[in-house]
């Protein structure tokens, strides 16, 4: 047995027991079967109140934003959110007061672009229990799930206030004595992560950097995938090499071209920075606000019509000459 | 050298650029930090490893980033990784410096991105350690840029976000973490501070132009310590300022704030 030297005050917000979970995965479908469906069946059918739910790429870069969106226009309520490297996704959510629990890596803030003040509000109000963790304690959680392990031991977060309220412990190594921190395994109920290519069936390709995902498509019970494109699956086949989550992970595949807008899809489209600054701003005032999602998401269809409200193909394009260091000349 | 006219983000720009040694690595964000990274590799550390938490390693930035995990933040570069990648190279001990904020700052550099107030029922909610905390426990040395004002650095940090030297000398080796590494310097728009190697308290090294120990201290909640020479901080030369104006931030993102 490790001797525990320390242990957070924080609430574990799920059950580490690596056994529980093999009993879930050997249950877990491995047909391959056609999984295309709409964001909006996916979230109805895989998004249960009371679920922990947790979402892929970082910040406002590469994100589901429909199934954030969704999530909030079919009124989930109370979730535990890994708020992990979370920004626009965060504030589409909090938007929503979908969430009562959260684990606390990165919330509320957009990073160089100001803090949200109608995120803020709901995370000042009480209505949220909380957990504090980091960037990299969160994603050593679902690397131990992913593992199939109960924790993963690791050397930053100790002697903090941020160890104080996470629920961690601190133990000692039982070959050298030195002090590890240990990370209870996080696996979500529900998952969703946008990516560029995939099939079908669920087979899914990501272009540049994967931040946590590859880790948090393994820890996920059950997974939403959007595309941007969906492409054959002899594609897949013939180049195997750039599969980075396999089909039987998955359990929904949604096609939503320009599905990370108003984030940035790398190699395809740049953030709407001037979209963005528009939440910031208009959260300012609840009453602006509680019109602006209106019209933004709750009385909007789908995810298309957000995309025709927010300047459609003209708009992307512009975005995506910015991705690319195009100059328009003004022509943009 | 020295007569040119800067602004106050230029000069602590420099000021944290010279820091970084060729042939090391280190962790940035984005702002000030990367504008500095920048900098110093096309001044004087062409072989400087800059790479991004998200998972972009080694860039060739073509502008400013706007989040540490944006397209630019992986373009060109020689590898787009993981977040674990990175981590776990910083606590491999191949990172050696990251920088870092914060609402608050104490004399031991412990840093608050998370409350104002109690955690329970905080006056001001921040984001949270994001990977403050990672870079601050598991590189061998923390970098900070941030404005002289005594609201900032105070006494006592109402949260410990992300660790400094915690109470003082070998507490972060008492605490657990990493052998060696902590807090390295504080660049302002008064002074660059560094620590006390005996006491780990923060002291003043270095003043900018026009300013005095005076005037640093009375922008400071806690009390400072000198270095035995406290000198005047070199002024960014013509050279400096041409890299920063015409290649790292040609659009003033972050030199025109």
């Amino acid at each position: 047995m490790f001797e525990v030297v320390a242990q957070g005050e924080g609430p574990l917000f799920m059950d580490p027991d690596a056994d529980k979970a093999r009993e879930f995965f050997r249950t877990k479908n491995r047909a391959m079967v056609s999984k295309v469906m709409t964001v909006s069946e996916a979230v109805g059918k895989f998004v249960h109140d009371g679920d922990y739910l947790a979402i892929g790429g970082f910040g406002a870069n590469r994100i589901p934003t429909a199934v954030c969106h969704e999530i909030v226009r079919q009124r989930k309520k109370n979730l535990i959110f890994a708020g992990h490297t979370s920004t626009h996704d965060f504030q589409i959510l909090a938007a929503g007061e979908v969430f009562n629990r959260c684990d606390i890596a990165y919330i509320i803030g957009l990073e160089a672009r100001g803090l949200s003040p109608n995120a803020r509000r709901y995370m000042e109000s009480g209505k949220v229990e909380c957990c504090e963790w980091t960037n990299y304690a969160m994603a050593c959680r679902l690397k131990a799930a992913a593992m199939g392990v109960s924790f993963l031991p690791a050397r930053n977060l100790m002697g903090t206030d941020t160890f104080k309220r996470s629920a961690a412990k601190i133990v000692k190594c039982p070959f050298t004595g030195e002090q590890y921190v240990l990370y209870p395994a996080l696996w979500p109920d529900v998952s969703a992560i946008h990516v560029h290519e995939a099939d079908i069936y669920g087979n899914a390709r990501i272009k540049g950097i994967s931040i946590a995902d590859l880790e948090l498509a393994r820890a996920s019970k059950r997974l939403i995938i959007t595309t941007e494109r969906l492409i054959p699956n002899e594609e897949i086949r013939s180049d195997p090499t750039a599969t980075v989550i396999p089909y039987y992970l998955v359990d929904a595949v949604c096609e939503v071209p320009f599905g990370s807008y108003p984030g940035n899809m790398p190699y395809e489209y740049f953030s709407d920075e001037d979209h963005l600054r528009q939440w910031l701003t208009v959260e300012k005032d609840p009453e602006e606000f509680r019109k602006f999602l209106d019209k933004y998401i709750y009385k909007t269809r789908d995810f298309n019509q957000y995309l025709e409200l927010c300047g459609g193909l003209e708009r992307i394009n512009q975005l995506r000459a910015v991705e690319h260091l195009i100059d328009l000349g003004g022509r943009g | 050298m020295g007569m040119a006219d800067y602004n106050t983000m230029e000069m602590m720009i420099c000021a944290a650029a010279r820091n970084l040694e060729d042939g090391k690595a280190v962790a940035v964000g984005t702002g000030a930090p990367c504008a500095a990274a920048m900098l110093a590799q096309k001044a004087h550390a062409p072989n400087l490893v800059i790479i991004f938490e998200a998972g972009g390693v080694a860039p060739l930035l073509p502008t400013m980033p706007i989040s540490v995990g944006d397209s630019r933040t992986f373009y060109k570069a020689v590898m787009a990784s993981g977040m674990c990648e990175v981590m776990e190279t910083i606590q491999r001990g191949m990172v050696d410096y990251c920088f870092l904020g914060g609402a608050q700052i104490d004399m031991y550099g412990n840093l608050n991105s998370t409350v104002i107030g109690d955690w329970d029922k905080p006056k001001v909610r921040f984001p949270g350690s994001g990977g403050a905390n990672d870079f601050g426990s598991l590189a061998w040395r923390i970098m900070v840029i941030t404005p002289q004002d005594a609201r900032r650095f105070v006494e006592r940090v109402d949260f410990i976000t992300t660790p400094g030297y915690l109470d003082g000398p070998g507490a972060r080796e008492r605490a657990g973490l990493p052998a060696g590494t902590g807090p390295y310097k504080v660049i302002t728009d008064m002074a660059v501070m560094g620590y006390d190697p005996e006491t780990k308290r923060m002291r003043v090294e270095s003043i900018h132009k026009g300013y005095t120990f005076e005037d640093v201290q009375a922008k400071t909640g806690f009390e400072l310590l000198k270095a035995p020479e406290v000198v005047e901080t070199p002024e960014p030369t013509e050279e400096e300022l041409r890299l920063l104006r015409e290649e790292v931030d040609p659009n003033r993102y972050i030199i025109g704030r």
